[in-house]
């Protein structure tokens, strides 16, 4: 092997590139591996009986028929599960339990009851319907502001005999209070972010095996966090963690769906442990829409106050939070209400302040993290939407009032008054980008014409702040686990390598950008870079992907664990140059010896001589671990405008047009970058016009399928016009900031406030969502216009 | 209960229970994974399957017996000859997919409507598509596929894939 090369990486520059993904061949082709497609040998199968009744005490459970059908192996209770020491499991965050299987009573409809282990789905299914269960029906409670009241305690396992789980605040009341009392101009809106579901396509499932032999429990999850979830396991059932493998195969769709410990998932586990054979649960859509994590759910008092000119002087947010019946929403431990303090969003407060008290109802549990960095999607819709209706009270166009009080760019990083640090922005350059892409002039000259004719046309403005990267260690936590990442790269002797992180993607590219950050780093071909995740055994520990974490964390790890490969290649290629360590530079993808430009040496003939000759003192090899705990989060904008022309006769609406401009630092992958913003924005329209799930007064869920869930397709999705902006994050090694949920947590204000804007000649101000065609058509006819 | 078919060239004969849908059929009994299962109400369109190489039916809805004597074509069986069909190609090409879990059911999909209609315009190819959920990718990309494939298939016919028995 020569010791100058003359090859031209083919990676050069491969962060930036639009590279098309490494993951794709096997998924188009059906050759991927979803947790559904995994039959092991002697394979049982799990159905779960669920509660008809939201509230209810348990009488009586009668197994006998079902466990006469032939090919049923266990009928499991929850009283069998407490023998077990397993009936309840600790929450998310550890501050409350919850049920697996119900014991003494059932507090939610479709609250999983009884399991039933049969040879076949069929047979399991069949026979779970043959589970005999006596209830005694009690009084539900569906509106946190009646359990509020605390005349009827649902959680009686409780020491504390109240439905209140707790009360959370930040920021200074007395001067937020004083200033908004002194202010000028004040709105204040109740506003209510809808329960939704993320309602991934493929529904959640685990398969349980037990190998009594080495006594090594096998667990297949479709999991975002397996280590997370490896560890739980360990806690909760006291099996050593060397003991447990958890993998995590092909996710269809996550979106926070996926990070909660489901019932199914403990059931199966017991179940194999029982018979000794391996035991799948594949959820039904119903059991997915119904029992595993909701999002949302949060009622907003939102007040701010303003001078005449439009100046900002006090926000202040009042929040009463269902979490249904236990406190499991997905949060960092130290944050029950997540990242909800980043509600001053894009704008210069002087002062802030916000609380949230939260409340058991009957209603499933969850709170998830539902495309979105741990409540900050309710936090941005709560401000976008009331700097929409401060613009009207102000008389003042909305993208004015936003420019006037932006945070300024030499303002960073700058101290929020709710408790964060923001690394960078710079949101007068995207609003303008996305003004001039829309003709923002025009459009509001058109509207105007259009108001002459008594026309509905509405234009909505959002220019949000998300913060995402969870995060800095000293501050965040899941059990006590600090919320670091990592990564291990090795390089094989001919060059090409595997890349292993703790994240777990369910879509969004990993196995591709992944390889372009690494090939970036050691100027090797990404194409040749395999990216494996989500097996415990190989991958090195991390807290697994959601709340947009895995590029701010997982994706520094990797950008430190190159930079140490390269520190060690650095050694062997002094070696092989024959020059001092101190005298070789990286230069244009390739060790050079300074002030010498002939004399080169590339990173796959360097990856063949770490095994073959590393030189002397040089460890051989080529391998590298980092884990990273982030400084800070990082703290991506955009600023989206839509157009939405509303009927007038029907309360129809349309989405005419929509420009998303994005800033997300530096772009590592700029198609996979957009189609992340188009699938978020999908489900920002979701939510503003169609997802909520709904209960009657009895706490019977109304939306337990497709049918009556409603989720956009391809027809009324509207077509999406994307752009960006570049503003690096100063503390992540290649300034990357992470995008999957801003599209998400921006795009809902952005529809609403276009209708409002539309509606807005018609004296109405506020619509909750889903902006749904009865909703609208109901407002329009109230207004008595 | 005995059904003999086709799949993706391939004759099948096997005895199962009348209930058994076509979906699991296909996965289970012929280890043809590809083909998911996504919901429980014929509404997002996972399991769509090629029906006599014209229909693209959703096989979560048919009973494996009901085709007894016909010829289902899955995504295992588009490519041909070790060559991606060319709305495999496009897919990949155009970012149309992120997790993927619906992906094999947009493509039967859009090879059934490509031969109906192979110079669609964007609004039909949205109306073609709208019997199956995508959770990712907002659709966009998929209808950039589907447009790509289309000029491909026109212009040289010989690529489409029909199973053939
Ligand atoms: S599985 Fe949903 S339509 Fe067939
Ligand atoms: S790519 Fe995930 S559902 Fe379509």
């Amino acid at each position: 092997m020569s010791i100058t090369s003359d090859s031209e990486p083919k990676a050069r520059h491969s962060v930036g590139q639009s590279m098309k993904r490494k993951e794709d061949p096997r998924l188009i082709q059906g050759r991927g591996r979803f947790l559904d497609d995994i039959v092991l040998p002697n394979m049982l199968h799990l159905a779960i009986v669920h509660s008809p009744y939201a509230h209810a005490r348990i009488v009586k459970i009668d197994k006998s028929a079902a466990l006469a059908v032939p090919g049923v192996k266990a009928v499991l209770t929850g009283e069998d599960l407490t023998a077990a020491g397993l009936a309840w499991i600790p929450t998310f965050h550890g501050y409350d339990k919850q049920m697996v299987l119900a014991v003494g009573k059932v507090l939610y409809q479709y609250q999983e009851v009884a399991g039933v282990v049969a040879t076949s789905r069929e047979i399991a299914n069949d026979a779970a319907e043959l589970v005999v269960v006596e209830y005694e029906q009690l009084d539900p409670i569906v509106d946190p502001f009646v359990a509020r009241r605390d005349g009827n305690i649902l959680r009686d396992d409780r020491e504390n005999k109240t439905n209140h789980i707790y009360h959370w605040e930040v920021g200074k009341r007395a001067e937020a209070d004083a200033a908004l009392a002194s202010s000028e101009v004040k709105v204040k809106q109740r506003i209510y972010f809808q329960r939704c579901h993320p309602a991934p396509l493929e529904p959640c499932g685990a398969i349980a095996d037990m190998n009594g032999a080495s006594g090594r429990l096998t667990l297949y999850l479709t999991s975002q966090a397996p280590h997370a979830h490896r560890t739980v396991v360990s806690l909760v059932t006291g099996i050593p963690e060397d003991k447990i493998h958890v993998i995590s195969p092909d996710i269809g769709g996550g979106f926070g769906n996926k990070v909660p410990v489901y019932a199914g998932y403990v059931v199966s586990a017991v179940g194999s442990v029982v018979l000794g054979v391996p035991v799948k649960w594949v959820e039904t859509r119903t059991e997915n829409l119904t029992t595993t994590g909701f999002a949302r759910d949060y009622h907003m008092d939102v007040e701010i106050g303003a001078s005449k000119a439009g100046k900002l002087t006090a926000l202040k947010v009042t929040t009463v939070a269902d979490h249904g019946a236990f406190d499991a929403a997905a949060d960092p431990t130290k944050y029950p209400a997540g990242m909800f303090g980043v509600v001053t969003g894009s704008y210069d407060f002087p002062v802030a302040f916000t609380e949230l008290d939260a409340y058991f109802t009957n209603k499933a549990p969850g709170g998830i993290a539902y495309r979105c960095s741990f409540r900050v999607t309710e936090a941005s819709y709560a401000i976008e939407r009331g700097m929409d209706l401060l613009a009207g009270e102000l008389k003042m166009d909305p993208a004015e009032l936003r420019s006037l009080n932006f945070l300024k760019k030499e303002q960073f990083p700058y101290q929020s008054p709710l408790g964060f640090e923001y690394d960078s922005g710079d949101y007068e350059t995207t609003l303008r980008k996305a003004l001039d892409r829309i003709g923002y002039t025009d459009l509001r000259r058109e509207q105007a014409e259009r108001r002459q004719r008594g026309e509905l046309m509405g234009i909505g403005l959002s220019t949000f702040t998300e913060v995402v990267g969870a995060g800095p260690g000293r501050l965040f936590d899941i059990m006590g686990i600090k919320m670091f990442d990592s990564a291990e790269i090795r390089i094989h002797p001919t060059g090409s390598g595997i890349v292993r992180t703790g994240t777990r993607h369910q879509g969004q590219g990993h196995e591709t950008t992944w390889a372009q950050i690494v090939a970036e780093e050691l100027g090797l071909d990404p194409q040749n870079l395999r990216v494996e995740e989500g097996d415990t055994d190989t991958a090195p520990y991390g807290l697994g992907t959601y709340a947009s974490r895995s590029t701010p964390v997982a994706g520094a790890a990797l950008v430190k664990a190159a930079q140490r490969i390269r520190e060690r290649a650095r050694k062997v290629a002094a070696h092989l140059l024959e020059a001092a360590e101190d005298d070789i530079d990286w230069i244009d993808y390739k060790f050079q010896v300074k002030g010498v430009p002939g004399k080169t040496i590339g990173m796959k003939e360097i990856a063949f001589a770490a095994y073959t000759n590393p030189g002397p003192g040089n460890e051989p090899g080529l391998e590298a671990t980092y884990y990273y705990d982030p400084p800070n989060m990082t703290f991506p904008h955009g600023a989206y405008v839509a157009v939405v022309d509303v009927d007038r006769a029907t309360g129809a609406t349309k989405v005419r047009r929509f420009v998303a401009i994005d800033d997300c630092g530096t772009v590592i992958n700029p198609m996979i970058v957009e189609g992340q913003i188009h699938g978020g924005l999908t489900e920002g329209f979701a939510i503003a016009f169609m997802q909520e799930i709904t209960f009657d007064e009895n706490g019977n869920h109304l939306n337990p399928n497709f049918t009556d869930y409603l989720l956009p397709t391809s027809l009324e999705t509207p077509a999406w016009e994307t752009g960006n902006t570049v503003t690096p994050s100063p503390h992540h090694p290649i300034g990357a900031k992470g995008v999957g949920e801003s599209p998400n947590v921006g795009s809902p204000a952005a529809f609403v406030n276009a209708v409002m804007d539309a509606l807005a000649p018609l004296g109405i101000k506020h619509i909750d969502m889903p902006l749904t065609r009865e909703k609208v058509w109901r407002a329009i006819r109230d207004s008595g216009a | 209960m005995k059904v003999a078919l086709t799949v993706n060239g391939t004759a099948f004969e096997r005895d199962v229970e009348p209930r058994m849908l076509l979906a699991y059929f296909l996965r289970e009994e012929l280890g043809l994974t590809g083909t998911h299962v996504g919901c429980d109400t014929s509404s997002c369109g996972c399991c769509v399957v090629l029906f006599d190489g014209e229909r693209a039916v959703k096989s979560c809805t048919m009973f494996a017996v009901m085709a007894d004597g016909h010829e289902i074509t899955t995504v295992e069986g588009l490519a041909q000859g070790g060559k991606l069909h060319p709305l495999q190609q496009a897919f990949w090409d155009c970012h149309g997919l992120q997790c993927g879990f619906c992906t094999p059911g947009m493509m039967l999909t859009s090879v059934a409507f490509l031969k109906k209609n192979p110079h669609p315009s964007e609004g039909e190819i949205r109306e073609a598509l709208s019997g199956n959920l995508c959770r990712c990718t907002g659709y966009q990309n998929i209808v950039k596929a589907v447009q790509q494939a289309a000029g491909e298939l026109a212009a040289e016919p010989v690529a489409e894939p029909v199973a053939v028995s």
